[in-house]
């Protein structure tokens, strides 16, 4: 083997066992957690006004890069099953005030500061004004004040406001046919199934984001459920009612034609009749969101958060 | 070390020396003297977390400039001069003078870190009027700054050895940002799922992970740094810099001089 042979030998061999060592060293330093902690618990510039003089007019690509950071830092919190959210908030201000005219940091932004953890920040009133300042910005586009309606509906309970939001958004010259029918149903304040049900399929309907889809079909199957149960649980009253016992299994239901067939849940198991007249779903951990058909003592099955594997 | 190495290394120190980079330090010296003045007079109770975050800062942006600026003409100024032709004529062989290139480049950074480091203990002395445990951890920064510029030095070498300068320092500069950004790359692999994950997951393993020897934000603040950090970090260092070294030894000792 001549010198020049040997050099390149040498020199390969060193390049492979020196990467695969970096790897490997790597992945021992993202072991040592508290790096990758201090890194992400840190926003060190929070003023937008700032960070504008600081990007030399490329405000844009620097708005993309917070909401980029929103995103990442949501879903790792939601990922390590944190409830955490503390820099949630500032990172969409910045984001919105860099570019309040991009878009989804307020729709999907909202979604991520409003709802309780382990679903969001549990943060509502950020959330209520990061789209006021959205709407303020952005007045022509209906998903805002969409998405103000809901948000008033689920996390506030306020009929009043949300039905304004909706009856504000279906007044737009480019809005959804949802908009004016969510208003109306906001103004009666009743009917909180058939309500919900109708925000939800707007919401399956008006986004093409897997996550949020199968969250608002989550959110059907509870209603689904919670409806039904509650239906169910009237019909067993009206049956001891009239006959001054409880009724047996869901077939003395049907026997005296209250119900036409055992009722199933979304997973087609039929709801079970226990023995104190309650009606509970066969496998309460299926079916997320549930308030109803759960055994005592037990509260809603949530989503649960992946795990890191460091 | 080779003594051959070692000529090629000494003139490279030499060589920056008279190109009148440590003159940097005059620009440091004013910078640090003017923070640990100033600070007190503007701010209530961080002039030790200013001193520590801009003298370390500052020593690591001047410490990643000059071994940008000076590591992408080690091999082309050779070329374009001819004294490589003259280097090469003798009996140094080309991994040699790679290699000596590399040491005697590193070797000035670390002396004009070592200088810089004195001008932060004693504007750190200057504001807290005597020195605390925690400046140990201040010491360790410094440490991982000398090891980032390992990588940097190692990385400027590489592209020096096909490309042109300019090409050489936007391609070292460019690594550096992303390398810095190292933390949020992996976070991203961590959570993408797919081609993507897979993609983002070989760039995240690739790329230097610069971010690993950040700890100024820690060391201002007296957080202690665990021991296995310092190992694992100067070990990450080397092999990542042997990695580079090898990379831009086989392209040079294929690259036609002629």
């Amino acid at each position: 083997m001549n010198n020049a042979s040997r050099v390149y030998l040498i020199a390969s061999a060193v390049l492979l066992v020196s990467l695969a060592g970096g790897v490997a060293m790597l992945s021992a330093i993202d072991r040592i957690q508290m790096k990758p902690e201090m890194q992400q618990q840190a926003l060190y510039i929070q003023s937008a006004r700032t960070l504008r003089r600081l990007s030399l007019g490329y405000t844009g690509l620097l708005a993309d890069i917070y909401w980029t950071r929103a995103v990442q830092y949501f879903g790792l919190q939601h990922h390590k099953g944190s409830g955490d959210f503390r820099l949630l908030a500032p990172l969409l201000r910045v984001s919105t005030e860099l570019d309040p005219e991009m878009l989804p940091p307020y729709q999907f932004g909202a979604n991520f500061l409003g709802p309780k953890p382990p679903n969001g920040a549990g943060l509502p009133y950020d959330a209520l004004a990061l789209l006021k300042f959205g709407i303020a910005h952005n007045p022509d586009k209906w998903r805002l004040y969409y998405n103000l309606g809901f948000l008033y509906f689920t996390e506030f309970k306020d009929y009043k406001k949300a039905a304004d939001a909706f009856a504000q958004g279906a007044q737009l010259p480019i809005t959804n046919e949802f908009m004016p029918i969510l208003a109306a149903r906001m103004a009666q304040q009743g009917g909180e199934f058939e309500t919900s049900r109708i925000l939800w399929y707007s919401t399956y309907q008006n986004t093409k984001e897997p996550p949020i889809r199968q969250n608002a079909v989550d959110h059907l199957r509870a209603l689904q459920v919670d409806e039904e149960v509650t239906q169910l649980e009237k019909l067993v009253a009206k049956y001891r009612e009239q006959t001054g016992h409880l009724p047996a299994n869901m077939a003395d239901l049907e026997r005296v034609g209250f119900i036409h067939g055992i009722p199933r849940d979304p997973n087609d198991h039929p709801y079970k009749l226990t023995a104190d007249g309650r009606v509970e779903v066969q496998d309460p951990q299926s079916i997320l969101y549930i308030t109803k058909g759960l055994p005592p003592g037990m509260s809603s099955p949530m989503p649960v958060p992946e795990r890191s594997n460091r | 070390m080779n003594s051959r190495i070692g000529y090629v290394a000494f003139n490279t120190f030499r060589e920056a020396v008279r190109d009148r980079v440590l003159y940097n330090l005059v620009a440091f010296a004013f910078l640090i003297s003017a923070a640990a003045v100033l600070v007190g007079e503007v701010s209530i109770d961080i002039e030790r977390l200013v001193v520590v975050n801009l003298g370390l800062t500052a020593v690591s942006l001047f410490g990643v400039v000059i071994a940008i600026f000076i590591g992408i003409g080690l091999v082309s100024k050779e070329i374009e001069k001819k004294t490589l032709y003259t280097v090469l004529s003798r009996p140094v062989r080309r991994w040699e003078f790679v290699v000596g290139k590399f040491v005697g480049l590193t070797g000035t950074l670390v002396v004009n870190t070592f200088l810089m480091a004195i001008g932060v203990l004693l504007a750190l002395l200057y504001v807290a009027h005597r020195f605390e445990q925690a400046d140990v951890w201040v010491l360790v920064a410094l440490y991982f700054i000398v090891l980032q510029f390992l990588i940097v030095c190692a990385l400027a070498l590489v592209f020096s050895s096909f490309s042109t300068p300019l090409m050489s320092a936007v391609f070292t500069f460019a690594l550096f940002v992303i390398g810095s950004l190292a933390d949020d790359l992996r976070g991203f692999a961590r959570i993408t799922q797919g081609l993507p994950g897979v993609v983002a997951t070989v760039i995240a393993y690739l790329v230097p992970n610069f971010s690993a020897f950040n700890i100024i934000t820690q060391a201002a603040h007296g957080d202690p740094v665990p021991g296995r950090l310092i190992l694992y970090n100067t070990i990450y260092a080397l092999l990542y810099s042997a990695m580079a070294i090898s990379g831009a030894v086989l392209i040079f000792q294929r690259r036609n001089l002629k």
